[in-house]
């Protein structure tokens, strides 16, 4: 009980942070690729405000694994640490290229932060999906770096969900970056992100169908998986989510886009939780095996709720206020 | 003592090469915590100093240095989940083994940490957008959340070196209260400590770079209240520090002997223990040093004919190496010095603050300023080090040893080296963005 409300916990941190961290990783690639200064500015003026509390996600997930399932979180460090460090390296650049940009004095400064920004952007989902995936198709074993140390994450479906893991966060990004455009009653900005939000939903869904075909020869127990029960609901979900966005961006209805396009990665994510249920580490090691004593998890449960009711109000202020224009310069608000 | 839950895997060759990695994000992470503990109270302390006058100056500086403030928790954000992540890279063993024990302390942090995101993003983004009050009371969250977010991580460190909060049965972690681990008996001093360590290296750095522009000729007011709050800030702290150390050493002489010794190398227990200033520790003993009688047992236990328990009571294999030894005996004796030198240098500003109503006008007092910038910030990582390699060869002190905690992995000098060159890189380029943000003309 405690345990699967714990791993439920891990769940919906691991969906905020897919969905807004990947967002924030998604808006990484619209700068390489934006040719004018315009629409870096409204990236960076839609960014600042967010991007650290997007983050801390990251660092929950992480914290609620290693106390509450602490062995699952060592096999899954020690077996697939290649690829944490890169997403962690990844993470790094990151996070300076786009703190220092703000102060870049040239063009040739920017430029070169930018690229380190925008390239450390596609790293970091791309590594941390293929820890997903190394997870999800039973390639990481309960042990201390006992499972194999490259074919863990360069598998199919690691590189799958790499893929995905980036094609998404462009995707939300887009939508996003499109609503704050229209907010900012930018008309040629929200025509950009238009294009971009429908091309890269296209990519983002053929990926996800090339992922079903990749997983049910690569992984078959996680196919199993997907295709049964409240898990097959999530992934028709997630796939009905996903082109009511396309359609809404068709039209140009980017604000309710935004909730569309995030139920539709949320899905994704919880699909995966459901498919393997009840391991959290398949094929051999439970949720329930591998959980902490009660008197943990209900600490953590209990400090977590405590938290929550503190936490969401001031984050619903934050994004309320980002929403609305009142933390961006540029905006007439 | 225990093994890890993962049950060993392949034997680690590097493992020096593990605990200098960590040490050395630790290293590049303490410092900017040292921001988040003071400088919020600095930059609202001077918002509120606008609110009160109506001075615009007050408020221009504030928004200059929110901005760096919001440049040093990005920083500070990404440094800390690197930790994170190495937690696991770099010590599975000890995180299996030992997450669910200590792990809530971390749950709790992360909470203080999102908050502290939040609401410095409302902060720094909000100027000129929120009504002054309430821009004002956004920075209270921050204050607070600064100091609750360290506060658990301390703690998770001050468990390490008193593990409490289980037991141990037929080599199994049992008996888990998170609670009694949360709140151990090291939590208190070390805390204290470090909030006072983090005042005094916010306070110090930034008025080490106004005391140079000083130096170099800007005099204009503006320079003056910058110097003048950093100043004050650390002036306070820094002489309450050496309190709290005798504090802090005292509870190491209770809860950790072996770990005193070790400060000493003090080889054999001893009635009336004997302070070695400098000399190296070899072949069991001090050498080259200065003997001071009676000192050890003097400082530790405030009785000059106490005894004091020596290296050979842990034997061998529960002391960190000769090499750590030294590390340690000089790591603490240099924090001690320098924080002595702070100490007086913070009276002699009071003073003359209090006295004269003015700054010292002594270029060597400036000169003194400067220096404690960076001294401060050394100062900080040998308390760190004393501390930490002190607890050597222990990752849970008495409990489990560092090499059974490190991963089996391969690559980890391939890490390391990748690490090292992208620290220095970042290091130089947030060198040169910050003393220019520190050129710019000043908005209103």
């Amino acid at each position: 009980m405690l345990a699967d409300l714990s791993a439920a916990l891990l769940a919906v941190g691991l969906s905020a942070y897919v969905v807004l961290g990947g967002a924030d990783f998604g808006v990484g690639i619209w700068d390489l690729t934006a040719r004018d200064e315009g629409l870096r500015n409204r990236i960076k003026r839609s960014m600042s405000p967010v991007w650290e509390a997007n983050h801390v996600w990251l660092i929950f997930v992480l914290v609620v694994l290693w106390t509450a399932f602490p062995e699952a979180f060592g096999s899954i460090a020690s077996t697939l640490a290649i690829p944490l460090f890169l997403a962690a390296v990844g993470i790094i650049l990151r996070g300076a290229a786009f703190a220092l940009r703000g102060e870049a004095a040239s063009m040739a400064e920017r430029r070169s932060l930018g690229a380190v920004f925008a390239l450390s952007s596609l790293l970091v989902p791309f590594f941390l999906g293929t820890v997903v995936g190394g997870i999800a198709s039973g390639r990481v074993p309960v042990g201390n770096a006992a499972g194999d140390e490259l074919t863990s994450w360069t598998n199919s479906t690691s590189i799958l969900v790499g893929l995905l893991a980036i094609a998404t966060g462009a995707h939300s990004a887009a939508v996003f970056l499109g609503a704050d455009a229209r907010r900012g009653g930018e008309e040629e900005l929200v025509r950009a992100f238009r294009a971009r939000a429908l091309g890269s939903g296209v990519v983002a869904g053929a990926l996800a169908l090339a992922g079903l075909v990749v997983v049910s020869s690569d992984a078959p127990d996680l196919w199993d998986g997907l295709t049964s029960g409240a898990a097959l609901a999530c992934v028709i979900g997630s796939g009905v989510f996903g082109l009511l966005t396309l359609v809404l961006e068709w039209r140009s209805r980017f604000e309710p886009a935004r909730y569309t396009v995030a139920a539709a990665v949320g899905a994704i994510v919880a699909a995966w939780a459901l498919a393997q249920e009840p391991y959290i580490l398949p094929p051999e090691l439970t949720v329930a095996e591998a959980a902490a004593p009660d008197a943990t998890l209900a600490a953590l449960l209990g400090c977590s709720a405590v938290g929550m009711l503190i936490l969401l109000p001031a984050l619903a202020w934050l994004y309320r206020l980002t929403l609305r224009g009142q933390l961006d310069k540029g905006s007439n608000a | 003592m225990i093994d890890g839950v993962l049950g060993g895997g392949p034997e680690q060759q590097y493992l020096l090469e593990a605990r200098q990695m960590q040490a050395l994000s630790f290293m590049i992470h303490i410092p900017l915590v040292c921001f988040g503990i003071a400088f919020p109270a600095m930059v609202i302390f001077l918002e509120g100093l606008w609110l009160r006058t109506g001075d615009p100056l007050y408020k221009a500086i504030a928004k200059r240095w929110s901005k760096a403030m919001v440049i040093l928790f990005a920083i500070g954000v990404v440094t800390g989940t690197i930790l994170s992540f190495e937690l696991g890279l770099l010590w599975p063993e000890f995180m299996a083994t030992f997450g669910d024990v200590f792990g809530v302390a971390f749950g709790l942090e992360g909470f203080s940490f999102f908050l502290e995101a939040i609401f410095i993003a409302i902060y720094v983004y909000g100027w000129e957008r929120l009504p002054p009050k309430v821009h004002i009371a956004c920075g209270i969250p921050i204050v607070l959340t600064g100091i609750t977010g360290s506060l658990m991580v301390i703690s998770v460190n001050g468990w390490m070196n008193k593990p409490e909060g289980f037991r141990i049965e037929n080599g199994e972690v049992v008996d888990i209260q998170p609670f009694t681990a949360l709140f151990n008996d090291n939590f208190w001093h070390e805390l204290v400590h470090m909030y006072l360590a983090g005042t005094i290296v916010a306070g110090f750095l930034v008025a080490s770079v106004y005391a140079a522009g000083w130096l170099r000729g800007n005099r204009e007011r503006r320079h003056r209240i910058c110097l003048v709050v950093a100043l004050t800030f650390a002036s306070l702290t820094a002489p309450a520090q050496l309190l709290v150390g005798d504090w802090a050493a005292r509870t190491v002489a209770e809860n950790q002997p072996t770990k005193l010794a070790v400060f000493e190398g003090l080889p054999k227990t001893e009635k009336g223990a004997p302070l070695h200033i400098l000399g190296i520790y070899e072949d069991g003993e001090v050498k080259y040093g200065i003997e001071f009688p009676k000192l050890l047992s003097l400082l530790a236990y405030h009785d000059p004919d106490a005894t004091v328990q020596g290296l050979d009571a842990a034997g061998p294999n529960g002391i960190p190496t000769n090499t750590g030894i030294n590390i340690v005996r000089l790591a603490f004796q240099a924090m001690v010095f320098a924080g002595t030198f702070m100490a007086m240098v913070g009276v002699f500003f009071l003073w003359s603050w209090w006295r004269k109503r003015r700054l010292p006008e002594s270029v060597w007092f400036l000169r003194a300023v400067v220096v404690l910038g960076p001294l401060s910030v050394a100062t900080l990582i040998c308390g760190w080090i004393t501390t930490e390699v002190g607890r050597q060869p222990w990752v849970v002190y008495e409990v489990m040893r560092t090499e059974d905690a490190v991963t089996g992995a391969d690559g980890i000098p391939i890490g390391y080296a990748t690490l090292v060159i992208i620290y220095l890189s970042l290091a130089a380029i947030a060198g040169v963005m910050l003393r220019r943000l520190a050129r710019k003309p000043m908005e209103a």
